[in-house]
């Protein structure tokens, strides 16, 4: 069973605010929580008051990006009317659960934030992407969607579609992309002042946690918001937590929480050698640093990422450079195929790690290995490559000492023994 | 203008736009991406390219003019264009009428490039691998000169360099095909020795 | 303030740009650009303006930003 915990331990707070643990149907959410706050018919300060406390809140996306939600709904609605509101579950990280959990215990409330969303962006339509693979999920929002058709409750219409699972098919605007054209690739956009479009109207695509974030604080206010978390990152987060545990599951926490301590929510099986944060796009964080908050600077300070909420406990029994080989391989073989550095790139840096892990080396490899993270690193339309070049630099920073073991041809003596991480099957790609 | 003149200048300026135009295939032909090597100066070959296609538009105009003013035969502005409309010799005109159209295309889009979508100026420019073979067969089609030894000879030098360069070309093409698929490969199964038994495998809790 | 901003995904690596302005483009070892992202000194500009109308993709644009990172 999926462990899950919807307490948050840090701060005592007289304002309950969580994602997790409300009833799971329309009247239980609704008696719980009370009716999603929309505008009335003639309510001419709704949108102001709803967008200033959107801002007054921090609220940043739960995507990865962390891009500021009021800063993005501005745009948006900048760009127009009659737009789209995405609910963005496609949840590519393979070591994520959280935005499944959410549709299937609390799909009300993300469901509440888009409605919230679109009546701020004078949307017309409310579209929920859930991947293929995602059976369950998929049947949750289905009715979910149905208990609410019709009701005050979704003014505008909501309809579930099915995008095909790939890694960067959630990225915001492949999704946009697939939409539009059914064919999941990333644009490039090197404003990000001007919104994603859906044909010529505006699309506000967002992370289903962070719709539900919208919902919760639309009803408690910002402040109870503000109350959990940090001042340069507030609120709360869920996190999924996997590898070398008793109870992988997903959690609740405040941002800013120690990594060990989020990690020891699940049980680590002894002492952590190492722990993969933000996601297989993030960065590995090494003992000297397990006390840093899960916060976005400070995980920045120390060379990592918030990205999506995600821990992976490497225990003693792994090799970090290994499994480091084997994320990269994975994410080489999800590039959209588009841009030629992460092509050809993360393939031959794939390839250098692969040799690495083995202890196969030959002199010119770490330089060239150098080389090409540096050359991937911001070449591409969206930050596939990104992600990989973080995580390599943060593994040959965590994993030094077994860096110098296998440099010189001595791997680790656990090297080829087992892993803590999972990948989806591998399937043909659809080509730019 | 004396009709002999002009005939003359018929000819020498369509074998001269041929012979142009042929080399602006073969330019055009060998300017790949990636294939060639890395200090090849392929800014500069496409600037040949591009002028040396204009210097054949130049001499195919003097063609088309010499060709119209010529009162000894009948051709007029209109099947110029219009394919198979001339009086002398409707077939052969026509066809250098289709080739003249078919460049003219590629010139003019070529002109507006920076204006219109770059799919649509490339689907247009491959209208130009047309053009040259129907340039040819107009140039030995029309008959005036074909049974000289110098301008068959002409031809064969020609056809020789286009179909090097569509060999060399359909050769790199493959080259960057299979680098791609090498890349490709990574979308199989981890190499033998990254696939590691999972740990303590939940899957099974997992699976949302 | 002039920069080169290269879209990566029309980009086929024909390396005309380099070629033109190898003092503020150079090639990766798979022919793609590297740009650093500096704004372009104004004798440049010029030449970055033909690299741009001539790129065969359409893949180079030059933009104006203000100073500090992008």
């Amino acid at each position: 069973m999926l462990a899950v915990s919807s307490v948050s331990e840090t701060r005592p707070t007289t304002c309950r605010y969580r994602l997790l643990g409300h009833p799971t149907d329309l009247a239980g959410h609704v008696e719980t929580l009370g009716p999603v706050p929309l505008p009335g018919a003639r309510d001419r300060d709704w949108r102001e008051a709803f967008v200033s406390g959107l801002e007054a809140s921090g609220l940043s996306g739960r995507g990865g990006a962390g891009f500021p939600a009021a800063i993005k709904l501005a745009v948006t609605h900048a760009g127009g009317r009659g737009g789209t509101v995405v609910v963005n579950a496609m949840e590519g990280e393979p070591a994520s659960d959280k935005d499944k959990l959410l549709l299937i215990r609390s799909p009300h409330l993300v469901l509440d934030g888009a409605q919230l969303l679109a009546a701020a962006g004078e949307a017309r339509r409310i579209v929920v992407c859930v991947p293929e693979e995602s059976e369950h999920a998929a049947a949750a929002v289905s009715a979910a969607i149905a208990e609410r058709a019709g009701t005050s409750h979704s003014p505008i219409s909501e309809v579930l579609v099915r995008p095909p699972d790939r890694y960067v098919a959630g990225e915001e605007s492949a999704l946009a992309e697939w939409l539009a054209s059914g064919r999941s690739l990333p644009t490039f956009r090197p404003d990000k002042g001007t919104p994603l479009r859906i044909g010529r109207r505006p699309a506000l695509v967002h992370n289903a946690e962070t719709l539900a974030h919208v919902a919760m604080l639309a009803r408690t206010g910002p402040a109870a918001f503000r109350a959990h978390g940090v001042v340069e990152d507030p609120g709360t987060c869920l996190v999924t937590i996997s590898g070398s545990v008793e109870h992988p599951g997903v959690v609740e926490i405040d941002r800013g929480t120690p990594l060990l301590d989020v990690a020891s929510r699940a049980t680590p099986l002894g002492r952590p050698q190492a722990l993969l944060v933000g996601g297989y796009g993030g960065a590995w964080v090494g003992p000297a640093h397990f006390t840093t908050p899960y916060a976005s600077l400070s995980l920045r300070a120390v060379g990592a990422t918030a990205g999506v909420g995600i821990v992976v406990v490497l225990g003693p029994e792994t090799c970090g450079l290994t499994e480091t080989a084997r994320v990269v391989h994975y994410l080489a073989g999800q590039s959209a195929g588009q841009c030629g550095p992460c092509v050809y790139g993360l393939p031959a840096i794939a390839d250098d790690l692969a040799r690495l892990a083995r202890g196969q080396v030959d002199p010119s490899l770490q330089a060239r290995l150098d080389r090409r993270v540096r050359q991937v690193d911001g070449r591409g339309a969206c930050r596939h490559p990104d992600g990989a070049a973080s995580l390599v630099r943060s593994a040959l920073a965590v994993f030094a000492d077994d860096l110098r073991d296998h440099l010189r041809g001595t791997p680790c003596a656990h090297w080829d023994r087992t892993t803590v991480l999972r990948f989806p099957a591998p399937r043909p790609l659809a080509r730019a | 203008m004396n009709s002999t003149a002009l005939w003359y200048a018929t000819r020498a300026s369509g074998l001269m736009a041929l012979v142009l135009l042929t080399i602006t295939m073969v330019l055009g032909l060998t300017t790949t991406t990636r294939a060639r090597a890395r200090n090849w100066p392929g800014f500069a070959q496409q600037e040949i390219h591009r002028r040396i296609s204009m210097l054949a538009v130049v001499f195919l105009g003097l063609h088309v003019l010499t060709s119209v003013l010529d009162t000894y035969v009948n051709i007029g502005w209109v099947s110029v264009v219009v394919p198979f409309t001339s009086h002398y010799s409707s077939f052969w005109v026509g066809i250098g009428a289709v080739a003249l159209d078919l460049m003219l295309a590629v010139f003019v889009t070529s002109l507006l490039r920076s204006r219109m979508r770059p799919s649509t100026w490339r689907a247009v420019h491959w209208l130009a691998y047309l053009s040259w073979p129907v340039a040819l067969a107009h140039s030995y089609g029309m008959g005036t000169d074909s049974s000289e030894s110098w301008v068959i000879a002409l031809g064969v030098a020609c056809t020789l360099a286009v179909v090097a360069a569509l060999v060399w070309r359909v050769g790199a093409a493959g080259r960057q095909w299979e680098a791609r698929r090498a890349h490709a490969s990574v979308n199989e199964a981890p190499p033998k020795h990254l696939a590691l038994t999972p740990m303590r495998d939940r899957s099974g809790a997992r699976r949302v | 303030m002039i920069r080169i901003v290269i879209d990566p995904v029309a980009c086929d690596a024909y390396g005309y740009c380099a070629e033109l302005l190898p003092e503020a483009i150079t090639l990766d070892e798979w022919g793609y650009p590297i740009v650093d992202g500096a704004p372009l000194p104004a004798d440049l500009v010029e030449v970055a303006r033909r690299a741009a109308r001539d790129c065969p993709r359409r893949a180079i644009a030059l933009r104006e930003r203000k100073g500090g990172s992008s």
